[in-house]
């Protein structure tokens, strides 16, 4: 039952080449960057894994966290709602040299699409993208009167995750606006790996105030000071 | 021709005036974030954004941002007493199941039946998206705050938009630098104008044909310089 892992080189060990990655965060709230580093580091000694499809609201920032990702050349796709940022020369010289694809999602669909397929539904209909570009060659119905798109579910292989506490059974607290689509991811991805800032015995957490339960996840490793992505941006780190 | 036209503030002013005490409001980045300085004395409005906050505040002084407390522009913000967090499918609940009173979003274009042009202006560069096609799509009243033209003079409010859609017959409300117009099936009515500026004038920079009801009201702000 304990769920806990001891490095985040264990943690991300498992994931393969062409996987889909579902990675916590809005802008730098909530970017689980051990765990992203590590991940990169990975690839960078062994050329695995590549590939990939990342999921994130964004697509990096800087030239650190996901750009690096991207950088370091391990990410084939990005499925997201709005790939700019206060520094996003890694997507943006990959994009304009056709080196990455994009999956441009408008940001409620993408929430909802990842939360439909934690819960096992494979298409939903909204409003949302009806006759613009983005709905193009996508299922139309009108229900009562009013026209509304298909869209699918949005699996993952994986997600990596940060949280604030997490017990050893995985259930999770978040802090702040880190929230974000981390629980979602949780449920839509086979294998859910959470960094916390503490993990703590089962029973320490009020279960009134879990957010995510452990059934969404599977493995939690323990990062004390986490590093906070926009702070590594604002003074110009780099991995 | 160069006419006189209200200040950003002045326009994010007037969008606050009619923003009712207790309602739930999401405002866009850029000049919409302004209508929050606004807010008419004895009223209180409760700020969404889309990455999981109810109830922000101002900025936080330089130095005392936490970055994990941010809003949907990656902005640090502050929590008011009362304020609220949630995950992503729960926020786009808030937007879709129509639970928010009002958003006020930018502009490229608006047309006369209320179609939204405000993502991209062509397929150059990298497109984004965010939340506005959710937006247009949940609250209650969804109002524009614009120039009422383009840096180089050409009308924002048209008879069609050219730019790609946002969303489509989803405005209710413009306010712009000149006036205040409503969309009311398939054409622009004119509510308030700028008392300087003549209707035909108004009627010159504005890309699709403005109704006049008996009563137009003056458009006055106060000085906010």
């Amino acid at each position: 039952m304990d769920k806990t892992v001891s490095s985040p080189e264990q943690a991300v060990a498992g994931i393969e080449n062409g996987a889909v990655l579902m990675i916590g965060g809005f802008g730098g709230s909530g970017a689980p960057v051990e765990l992203i580093h590590a991940l990169v580091g990975r690839y960078v000694a062994t050329g695995s894994p590549t590939d990939l499809t990342v999921v994130n609201n964004n697509a990096g920032n800087g030239r650190v966290g996901i750009a690096a990702m991207i950088d370091a050349g391990m990410v084939a796709k990005m499925v997201c709602s709005f790939p700019r940022s206060s520094d996003p020369r890694a997507f943006t010289e990959k994009y304009l040299a056709d080196e990455i694809g994009l999956e441009l999602v408008p940001q409620g669909t993408l929430a909802e699409r990842i939360r439909a397929a934690g819960a096992g539904i494979p298409a939903f209909y909204t409003p949302t993208s009806y006759g613009t570009e983005l709905a193009e060659g996508k299922p139309v119905a009108e229900f009562d009167g009013k026209k509304y798109v298909q869209e699918r579910w949005l699996q993952a292989d994986v997600a990596i995750i940060k949280a604030e506490l997490a017990d050893t059974h995985g259930n999770l607290t978040y802090r702040h606006a880190a929230r974000n689509f981390s629980p979602l991811m949780c449920m839509a991805a086979g294998v859910s790996i959470v960094q916390a800032r503490k993990v703590v015995a089962p029973g320490e957490i009020d279960p009134e105030h879990v957010v995510t339960p452990g059934i969404f996840v599977d493995a939690v490793l323990e990062v004390p000071k986490p590093l906070q992505e926009e702070e590594l941006i604002r003074s110009g780190e780099a991995y | 021709m160069s006419v006189p036209k209200l200040t950003s503030a002045q326009v994010a002013w007037r969008a606050a005036q009619d923003i009712e005490d207790g309602a739930y409001v999401n405002l866009g980045i850029g000049l919409p974030e302004l209508v929050a300085r606004f807010q008419p004395e004895g009223r209180q409005a409760v700020f969404h954004t889309e990455n999981g906050v109810l109830g922000f505040g101002e900025a936080p002084a330089t130095g005392e941002e936490d970055w994990d407390l941010i809003n949907a522009g990656k902005k640090a913000i502050t929590l008011k007493p009362g304020a609220s967090f949630f995950h992503h499918a729960d926020s786009f609940a808030m937007v879709r199941g129509g639970h928010l009173d009002v958003a006020i979003l930018g502009a490229y274009q608006v047309a006369q039946n209320g179609d939204l042009a405000n993502w991209r202006v062509g397929s150059k560069g990298v497109p984004a998206v965010g939340g506005a096609m959710d937006l247009v799509h949940g609250a209650k009243r969804v109002a524009v705050v614009t120039d009422h033209v383009t840096k180089d003079g050409k009308p924002k409010l048209v008879e069609e938009c050219t730019f790609p859609l946002t969303g489509k017959e989803c405005i209710g409300r413009v306010y712009t630098s000149l006036a205040v117009i409503d969309v009311v099936d398939g054409r622009f009515v004119l509510r308030e104008k700028l008392p300087e500026i003549t209707l035909e004038d108004l009627q010159s920079l504005t890309g699709a044909g403005l109704a006049t009801p008996d009563h137009v009201g003056d458009l006055v702000a106060p000085d906010l310089s």
